[in-house]
């Protein structure tokens, strides 16, 4: 017990260490590119009035929606927990456990990398391939604060289209890539059931 | 300054979603705000790249360039470009959408916008070490390459009706 608790740790403290210096790779990039710009517009001044004014426009653009975004993927983080995902995940198939992954996966929780393991575990527990496949895409793509986003930046049509396409194209895309892979993961965890 | 209604239904929703929150329990409320103001300092260093990217891009390259590389003429290399670029970078995804917008303000077509965020988002190159070792090669390599293959088709049907 004591050792799985210094191991989850020693996890968590090589997560943090990760993360820091992914914020701090973040920020020389930052800087670097800052650099650079303000080297071009030094060489090319012509240039600099168009280039200001466009990243005013952006910056003015992202801080009217950025802060709201934020706020809400805050309290889906706080309100929807993991465990909810998997409970729902967990047990449910036929076309309700094809619309509950992808509902799922819709739901803010955070970046792909945390949805793998649940996956995993998800398989594990007997959940269907197609499922998995479907909640892990929706995960990626078809999450709700991103669809905000798009629908500010790209306007309605280009969303809902896009959005439509997407749905379809990855619920085929799970039922297909079950069937490739159907017998073997689905056989063991029969067996195991039995 | 341009406000459009977009921007105030997502604030509306924000601000209604964080009061009933609050009303039923500060503590998970004050969390949230953390959360997302951990976030936002987490995306700080991207949000400040695109930013500077968009200026060079639109101050630089005139609509012609843009629209000469990724514009409908561009036709199937365009899109070839946007997937794979989607498919390798890590950008955000919330601050993909301005960076793609300019572009498409400038002459980018639909088909290579759409191309770029469907890879940008569904595929994850940096991220394949880890899908591969929780879900197996097999899955790994069929959930993205299959994703690849979409994110082009959907391209092309939206440039197609849009």
């Amino acid at each position: 017990m004591m050792n799985k608790d210094l191991n989850n740790k020693k996890q968590q403290h090589g997560n943090s260490m990760k993360k820091k210096k992914n914020k701090k790779g973040g920020i020389i990039l930052f800087a670097g590119i800052l650099i650079a710009a303000v080297i071009l517009i030094i060489l090319y001044p012509e240039n600099k009035d168009a280039s200001i004014q466009a990243s005013y426009d952006i910056f003015i653009e992202l801080i009217q929606i950025l802060p709201a975004i934020m706020v809400l993927m805050g309290l889906f983080t706080v309100w929807v927990s993991k465990e909810i995902v998997v409970k729902y995940l967990g047990h449910a198939s036929g076309i309700t456990g094809l619309g509950l992954a992808l509902f799922m996966g819709m739901i803010p929780t955070g970046p792909l990398y945390i949805a793998f393991p649940i996956a995993s575990m998800l398989l594990k527990k007997g959940a269907r391939v197609a499922n998995i496949i479907i909640f892990l895409s929706a995960w990626a793509c078809i999450k709700l604060p991103q669809e905000l986003m798009e629908l500010r930046f790209m306007g309605f049509k280009f969303m809902i289209v896009r959005l439509i396409f997407t749905v379809v194209m990855v619920i085929l895309m799970g039922l297909f890539i079950e069937k490739i892979d159907g017998s073997s993961k689905s056989s063991e965890v029969k067996s195991i059931e039995d | 300054m341009r406000i459009n209604i977009t921007v105030i239904i997502i604030n509306v929703i924000a601000i209604l979603g964080i009061g009933i929150s609050f009303y039923k329990n500060r503590e998970k409320s004050k969390m949230a705000l953390k959360v997302a103001l951990k976030g936002t300092l987490n995306m700080a260093p991207a949000i400040g790249i695109i930013i500077v990217l968009v200026g060079l891009l639109l101050g630089f390259f005139k609509p012609e360039f843009i629209s000469k590389l990724l514009g409908n003429q561009s036709g199937i290399i365009g899109i070839a470009l946007a997937s794979v670029a989607g498919a390798i970078l890590m950008i955000p995804s919330l601050v993909a959408f301005p960076l793609t917008a300019s572009l498409v303000e400038s002459g980018a077509s639909i088909s290579v916008a759409a191309a770029f965020i469907t890879t940008l988002t569904m595929i994850g190159f940096v991220t394949l070490p880890i899908e591969i070792k929780e879900l197996g090669t097999k899955l790994t390599f069929l959930r993205n390459g299959i994703s690849f293959i979409i994110a082009v088709g959907i391209a092309l049907i939206m440039g197609a009706i849009l």
